[in-house]
């Protein structure tokens, strides 16, 4: 294993980018994400790489599908509002089945919104985000070295399921540096060949990477297939951390680096005595439903935690199912809760179950 | 019995759904045509739009990528970098290439993608049912142009050739017509050119050609010719605009 470095989270992704076997990067500037792309620039070219700064987001992401469909690991990396304009081509490599790692790292929305961190793009990255039936592998890291070490993966999947990733971070991901370490390295040359991707037909029929079928059974066809996808995913990608939950009266739901946060919390509220637990989805797509209503049959109730106005909150208590309450607590706009917030709401109804 | 003519080897033997009269047909011969005779079949990768011809991947034996509307040189720039080896080209009408998509075909230009840009120019949206293109001639009626397109709200039509030649790293760009077999002759030359532009690295490469809609045009198939040559090609002038060698030829 290879020493720890300090690096900054946006950096570190980029670098795990390249360690997972990507050489080809398009990206267009944006705010909190800019240290990505300018360090794709720099390192790409001494791996024969290619970064190309697009003219809009909306070329990048199909700068992404025409490499994707011509069998390359590659990558793009945006914040909010230039995810929005990414959402056509998303759909497009979810409808041609094509890999792919997206970046979020979220700022505050909507429209133009603000630069601070904030996780409000949850709804728009869990249930598709652009138009027609489709899912996105999301992956929320919590620390540098979780956003390293998932967007390693995040490659493995895309893949393996011909289908786009995210990786959904925060300001506060890309922004903080910590010390990182990159579990191995993969060269383009080890990766297996894509049979299926467009590099020319020599010796077999043509290979078409498309999205339209003008016959409806046809298209039902594909979107049947698709699901079937996303179910394999619920079955094998269900990433999730529990703390403290095994004799948990009260526990605290929150991803990314809200759980960080809300750790604290729990933490203090344990040396008090109070039985308090987290549980920490990773990934958000799919989601852990089952561990989220496992533990609810034995809690009071649950308090999700969110920078935003309350997003996972749905998918919260589609999992407890009315098992117990479910409370929120949230900020929003940039602004980010503190531990004694936290701690305030979790004492609050502590004591109003009492 | 000597064949004297036969159905290229890079296009497949099925008819296509164009209307008759259209000049796809003549543009998708002429392509494969100059594929074939440069022996780079199995060595192209094609980008079909969103339009008329969105279904070019059913027609043409090579592999193909369907891109989202305007997007096919942002995907042909994609595949290009990866296989900077293979031939990639894409296929745009004037809906697609000079109004949704204008920045892509803008860029890919200015960075001198080496890629090669078949764009075809008739002056309407053929797919949709007959609305204004950006390329719609000055009181041409369409369904959205009703009263005949009117300058002052809805500009003068866009001379994409003319407007890309300002791109230092746009090596090849010429416009052609399709309305008479002289013309034609010289767009599969043009076309040549152009992936020879591509063959040898020296930059991006376009040929707009200009061509029939007679069924939203609303002409029969000769009136329609008789229209490129009559309306179009006065303000549209054929010819080369850029060679890789430097000179012009119109």
């Amino acid at each position: 294993m290879a020493d720890k470095i300090l690096m900054k989270g946006n950096e570190a992704i980029a670098e795990a980018g390249i360690k997972a076997g990507c050489r080809f990067f398009f990206g267009y500037p944006i705010t909190p994400q800019n240290e990505l792309p300018a360090y794709m620039a720099r390192r790409l070219p001494m791996e024969d790489g290619v970064f190309l700064q697009a003219e809009s987001e909306v070329a990048a992401i199909n700068m992404v599908y025409g490499a994707a469909g011509a069998g390359a690991r590659v990558m793009t990396s945006s914040s909010s509002p230039g995810i929005s304009l990414k959402q056509e081509g998303i759909s497009y490599m979810a409808g041609s089945e094509l890999p792919g790692v997206i970046v979020n790292i979220i700022r505050g929305g909507p429209g133009l919104g603000g630069i601070q961190p904030a996780q409000s793009d949850y709804l728009q990255a869990t249930k598709g985000g652009g138009h027609g039936d489709y899912r996105l592998l999301v992956l929320a890291p919590q620390s540098v070295q979780e956003a390293v070490d998932l967007t390693m993966e995040a490659f493995d999947l895309a893949d393996k399921y011909r289908n786009p990733v995210m990786i959904l971070g925060d300001g506060m991901i890309g922004q903080m540096m910590e010390p990182v370490e990159f579990p191995g390295e993969t060269s383009p040359e080890e990766l297996p060949k894509k049979e299926w991707a467009t590099v020319g037909n020599e010796g077999r029929k043509a290979n078409i990477i498309n999205s339209l079928s003008l016959q409806a059974e046809k298209l039902e066809e594909l979107n049947l297939r698709l699901q079937k996808k996303y179910k394999q995913m619920q079955e094998e990608e269900v990433r999730v951390e529990t703390t403290k939950t095994e004799d948990a009266e009260y526990v605290i739901v929150a991803f990314g680096s809200m759980a960080r946060i809300a750790l604290s919390a729990v933490e203090r509220a344990r040396e008090e005595g109070i039985k308090v637990g987290l549980i920490r989805p990773i990934s958000l797509f799919p989601y852990p439903e089952q561990v989220v209503g496992k533990v609810a049959e034995q809690a009071k109730f649950m308090l999700t935690v969110e920078m935003n106005c309350g997003q996972m909150l749905e998918d919260v208590r589609l999992a407890v199912n009315g098992r117990c309450p479910v409370y929120f607590y949230g900020r929003t706009g940039g602004v980010v809760p503190t531990s004694q917030e936290i701690y305030e709401k979790l004492m609050e109804l502590v004591r109003g179950e009492k | 019995m000597k064949v004297v003519a036969k159905r290229p080897r890079a296009l497949m033997d099925k008819p296509t759904h164009y209307c008759p009269g259209c000049t796809h047909g003549i543009t998708h011969r002429l392509v494969a045509e100059v594929i074939d005779e440069m022996d780079i079949r199995e060595k192209t990768i094609g980008v079909a739009p969103v339009g008329c011809a969105v279904l070019a991947y059913e027609y043409f034996d090579c592999d193909f990528q369907q891109a989202a509307h305007g997007r096919a040189p942002a995907v042909a720039t994609g595949i290009k970098r990866v296989l900077p080896e293979n031939f990639v080209f894409t296929y745009q009408g004037d809906g697609d290439l000079a109004s949704i998509g204008t920045a892509e075909i803008v860029h890919a230009a200015m960075r001198g993608e080496n890629i090669t840009t078949i764009f075809i120019n008739n002056a309407i949206y053929g797919m949709t049912g007959g609305q204004m293109a950006p390329t719609t001639m000055i009181g041409q009626k369409t369904t959205t142009s009703p009263y005949g397109r009117d300058s002052k709200s809805a500009g003068e039509p866009i001379r994409v050739v003319e407007m890309l030649s300002t791109f230092s790293r746009a090596a090849y760009l010429a416009r052609v017509g399709l309305f008479n077999n002289k013309e034609i002759k010289k767009a599969k030359k043009a076309i040549r050119k152009a992936f020879e532009t591509q063959k040898a690295g020296q930059g991006f490469s376009l040929v707009e050609l200009l061509s029939t809609c007679p069924t939203n045009w609303g002409m029969n198939p000769a009136e329609a010719l008789d229209w490129v040559e009559s309306n179009m090609v006065p303000y549209y002038p054929l010819g080369e605009y850029k060679t890789p060698e430097g000179g012009e030829d119109r």
